[in-house]
């Protein structure tokens, strides 16, 4: 079984080598053809860009986006440049030279990876999930009984904030940075899902098709590990299979099947603070114009911030969102299931918390009120301000390097919810709700806790679980996502997930139950 | 201002420390030779299973005691001299009092084995003893192979530490089936088979006559009374602990096993106190023993002494009794008593049901005439704790529990339930026609 394991391992890291290498290799040729379709399709009218790219790309050979991008760039900016000191600013491409360089580069891609997009899927993706699978489906047998397995946990490499652990934050820290900013990069992985986006939307597929075919495939993968280490506990075997369902047909297949359909893409399950252009006049501009479909998720898209979430979260907590449903949930609790005990659970890193959260929550709301105030009186500035550099600034900072970079690159470092806990608009909003007005809580059981703090230091939301159950005191924090480990991995069965009625749910206790009930009375009545 | 100071920082002591402050603006010095900080013992294991760092066992940050005003003092008392009312220290300046609160804790027993203070011989209560482990059986290439003797519930939490590294462990216990002394048979019986199914080589009936040393003064293998002598590296005395008061000999404070106490934990000495595992009730407290050597009593101990050093002078009444551990897997609860074969009252019976395949079961004790519910053990399946201490407190019947104990089930949501099957098995052996109620949020949350 162990061999099994270490050949799954050297297998999958061939893929991840293989997946890796293909930013800096690969061969890109455009074509007069397809340049030509590229100007017309992109309604390109400068002159000085055409004749630069025709002279110094078309028709020749480049062996690595390295050596094809700042060539490509360094035609864009110089014919800006000429342009805007001409005052030609119909000419300008506003367009990033990296995009353009990824447009490029998509139609130039030539050469084995491009040409064999079958055998170059398999050997990346196909050795990744073909090898973690070795790696992980052994341990049904290796794992031995039902029950708690974090045996080694904090001895190990990997899940200690070792040398591996380091690898992979500077992997993911790094595959965001491509995905965010430099997506030329990402050219030679959209040829390997290309068959799969033409299958399913009719489109070639971009970097962001890649980027959630993959989200799907390591959410399964890990899904799998997730199933084989809790497979004693139905909360997670159902949990885990809720937040897969959603990934990838909510997620992943209706938005590519609505766009094959000419409709929208749209994720039916990401609720606006989450998902914050929701309003941005470009989005309602082509909900508007989408016809009944449109209107429809205009309309549900409110309904589902306004009421669906909050009415949920009064029934059942936030948990249904964040760890049932949301995408960011989703790879938190399969990809980042082995860090979650990385959470700070200080006093400081809540406090912290607060401000970070509920500022972004604040970011949010008042950038939306702008775009709403600048749509309906169309205008660009609200107060002075100018709305597109407000959201540009939230899409930089929150939507892009603290969602993604931070949120997710951060796992083996800070734990699996960085983004969930610290950031999340939506998150913050719920939280109000769970906090103020709801059926749910952890229930403390009685005087029964040995304060012994496998709860906090398994809470991914940094929670100090124990300081709660300690003093008999259910758990009500607004940053609970329901996740359900902390009850799990309770020795003594203290804890418990539930939703009940709103009275008592809250119980400051002085004297644990077990003791005296005068001494109860006495102490509680003061 | 008055001085409390209290020897031992366990659960016992900082629990009193926290709730004098609470009430008073007293000054509180707390004195530990084990550690600066207050940690959580039951969780030594997991820091050697590798579950979490030896600081994730500390419940308060480190600013957490200044901000409260309780002083810590890392240093050994050798002396408490009650008559100039101070504490003299070994390296340290003494410290003076007005009042004392004495929770030293426990020791492991160790019974005059031959051999039993060898190197690679220990018990596992203290932060010393979790780090000695660590260097004498770090991994199976180190320590081949560890024998535990004393099949209680230290001995049983060794040997999962140390199958989580997947060192071979011979598990000698003196009774007839693992902890009987305390649990009715079925579930010993249960027990037994999940700790062979974790590959424990499990020597019931069995007891330690010597531990061998080699030529380094180590221990290399332990010979039992049934004249067989196992190799190991490792031996792991875990039959069960005592008070840790030896250092008060010749104090003047009286001692028996413990330090005695009355119902409002004063010693003979005025101004003197103790609580937890040390402490010795003059007589036991109903059916719990004079000495209570259980995180929860200590805690509760803690909570008390502290409403009396305060000035609202209060005698120790634990409620109903109750417990928990984990055996391996298995999660085990109690609430009331049940008591195991030997210890069984007369008037006291049984109902005992047991899963045909998963390690599950429940034992359910009745008073034979009345049928007066008396307690439960609970096995792989959470129980409430709060209706269970209603339910004797109501003093309500067998019959009662079986009709509403889907009111005290505590398993996470989704989990199979078994009430069906439990009071299935209970109208059978009965011949009683109960139809369980459906759980019921009012119920459980109505304060009695």
């Amino acid at each position: 079984m162990k061999i099994i394991k270490n050949i799954g391992l050297i297998i999958f890291l061939i893929g991840l080598g293989i997946f890796s290498s293909l930013p800096l290799i690969g061969t890109f040729s455009l074509s007069q053809l397809d340049f030509d379709q590229l100007v017309l399709d992109n309604k390109i009218k400068s002159e000085l860009f055409i004749s630069a790219i025709e002279q110094d790309v078309v028709g020749q050979k480049f062996e690595g986006m390295p050596s094809f991008s700042p060539i490509v760039a360094n035609a864009l900016n110089e014919a800006n440049t000429q342009h805007r000191k001409n005052k030609e600013y119909k000419k300008v491409l506003y367009i990033k030279s990296y995009d353009m360089a990824a447009m490029m580069g998509k139609r130039a891609g030539t050469g084995f990876i491009a040409e064999n997009k079958g055998l170059m899927w398999f050997l990346t993706f196909g050795l990744g999930i073909l090898g973690a699978l070795l790696y992980i489906l052994p341990n049904v047998v290796l794992l031995g009984q039902k029950g708690i397995k974090n045996d080694g946990i904090y001895l190990k490499n990997a899940t200690n904030r070792g040398w591996i652990a380091w690898m992979v934050f500077i992997f993911l820290v790094s595959f965001y940075l491509v995905l965010y900013f430099r997506p030329q990069f990402a050219v030679n992985w959209t040829f390997l899902v290309d068959p799969i986006s033409m299958k399913l939307s009719g489109n070639m597929a971009g970097h962001w098709f890649v980027y959630g075919f993959m989200y799907c495939v390591v959410m399964t993968v890990m899904a799998v590990r997730m199933y084989i280490k809790y497979r004693h506990n139905v909360y997670q075997m159902v949990r885990t299979t809720s937040v897969l369902f959603f990934q990838i047909v909510f997620a992943f297949l209706i938005p590519e099947i609505m766009v094959r359909l000419q409709m929208p893409y749209y994720d039916f399950k990401n609720a606006f603070p989450l998902d914050y252009d929701f309003f941005f006049q470009w989005n309602l501009r082509s909900l508007i114009n989408s016809g009944g479909i449109g209107l429809f998720i205009l309309v549900w898209g409110t309904v589902l911030t306004l009421v669906i979430v909050p009415v949920m979260v009064y029934f059942f907590g936030k948990r249904w969102y964040c760890s049932w449903v949301c995408g960011c949930g989703g790879l938190a609790e399969t990809l980042g299931d082995p860090y979650r005990q990385h959470s700070s659970k200080t006093l400081l890193s809540w406090k912290v918390e607060r401000w970070l959260v509920h500022g972004v929550l604040v970011f949010a709301v008042g950038m939306t009120l702008m775009t709403l105030y600048s749509f309906f009186s169309d205008t660009g500035t609200v107060l002075g301000i100018k709305t597109a550099s407000v959201q540009n600034t939230y899409s930089l900072l929150i939507g892009s390097i603290f969602a993604g970079v931070i949120g997710t690159g951060f796992y083996p470092i800070f734990g699996n919810r960085v983004w969930c806990r610290f950031g999340c608009p939506l998150a913050a909003y719920l939280g109000f709700v769970q906090r103020f007005k709801s059926r749910f809580r952890i229930t403390t059981n009685g005087g029964q806790c040995i304060s012994c703090g496998n709860c906090s230091t398994y809470c991914e939301q940094g929670i100090d679980v124990r300081a709660y159950a300690q003093k008999g005191e259910n758990i009500i924090r607004s940053s609970c996502v329901g996740c359900g480990i902390c009850s799990a991995v309770c020795p003594r069965g203290v804890l418990k997930l539930e939703n009940g009625p709103e009275k008592g749910r809250i119980n400051p206790t002085q004297v644990l139950l077990g003791n005296d009930v005068d001494l109860m009375n006495l102490v509680n009545e003061k | 201002m008055e001085t409390i100071a209290i020897i031992g920082n366990g659960i016992s002591g900082i629990t009193a420390a926290r709730h004098i402050r609470k009430l008073s603006d007293k000054r509180i010095v707390v004195i530990s030779a084990e550690s600066k900080y207050f940690f959580s013992r039951t969780a030594l294991m997991y820091v050697y299973m590798g579950h979490m760092k030896f600081e994730h066992t500390q419940p308060y940050e480190d600013w957490f005691w200044k901000k409260n005003r309780i002083d810590l003092v890392q240093g050994y008392v050798t002396t408490v001299d009650h008559k100039n009312k101070q504490l003299l220290l070994q390296d340290n300046d003494p410290v003076a009092y007005d009042k004392l609160i004495i929770a030293t804790g426990s020791k492991p027993n160790r019974f005059g084995w031959p051999g039993q203070d060898l190197k690679g011989v220990q018990g596992l209560y203290s932060k010393q003893e979790l780090e000695q482990l660590e260097k004498d059986a770090p991994d199976n290439k180190t320590c081949l192979r560890a024998v535990i003797v004393g099949g209680g519930l230290i001995g049983i939490e060794l040997a999962e530490m140390l199958r989580s590294r997947d060192i071979p462990v011979t598990f000698l216990v003196r009774e007839s089936s693992f902890w009987n002394g305390v649990l009715p048979e079925g579930e010993s019986q249960m027990i037994n088979e999940h700790i062979r199914e974790h590959h424990i080589d499990l020597r019931l009936s069995t007891n330690l006559v010597e531990i061998l040393a080699d030529d380094n003064g180590k221990a290399r293998a332990v010979v039992t009374d049934k004249g067989e002598t196992i190799e190991c590296n490792l031996v792991g005395l875990t039959a069960g602990v005592t008070p840790n008061v030896d250092f008060l000999k010749g104090a003047g404070i009286e001692l028996g096993r413990g330090v005695k106490v009355n119902r409002f934990l004063e010693t003979n000495i005025p101004d003197i106190y103790s609580i937890g595992d040390c402490a010795e009730q003059h007589e036991a407290i109903g059916n719990r023993r004079p000495i209570e050597a259980v995180w929860y009593t200590g805690r509760m101990m803690g909570e008390t002494v502290a409403q009396t050093i305060c000035g609202n002078k209060m005698a120790y009444k634990p409620g109903h009794w109750f417990n928990s551990a984990k055996f391996l897997d298995i999660e085990y609860q109690t609430y009331g008593w049940v008591f195991s074969d030997k210890g069984r009252k007369e008037y006291e019976d049984h109902f005992h049901w047991r899963h045909p395949k998963e390690k599950l079961c429940i034992t359910i004790s009745y008073h034979k005439k009345s049928k007066k519910f008396l307690g439960i053990n609970t096995f792989g399946i959470r129980m409430r704790h709060e209706i269970f201490d209603r339910w004797l407190t109501e003093e309500r019947s067998a019959d009662h529990v079986m009709e509403y104990l889907k009111d005290a089930n505590f398993d996470p949501e989704f989990y199979a339930a078994y009430e069906s099957d439990i009071v299935a098995s209970y109208n059978q052996q009965f011949g009683t026609k109960i139809q369980p109620k459906k759980k019921s949020w009012k119920r459980i949350f109505i304060k009695a």
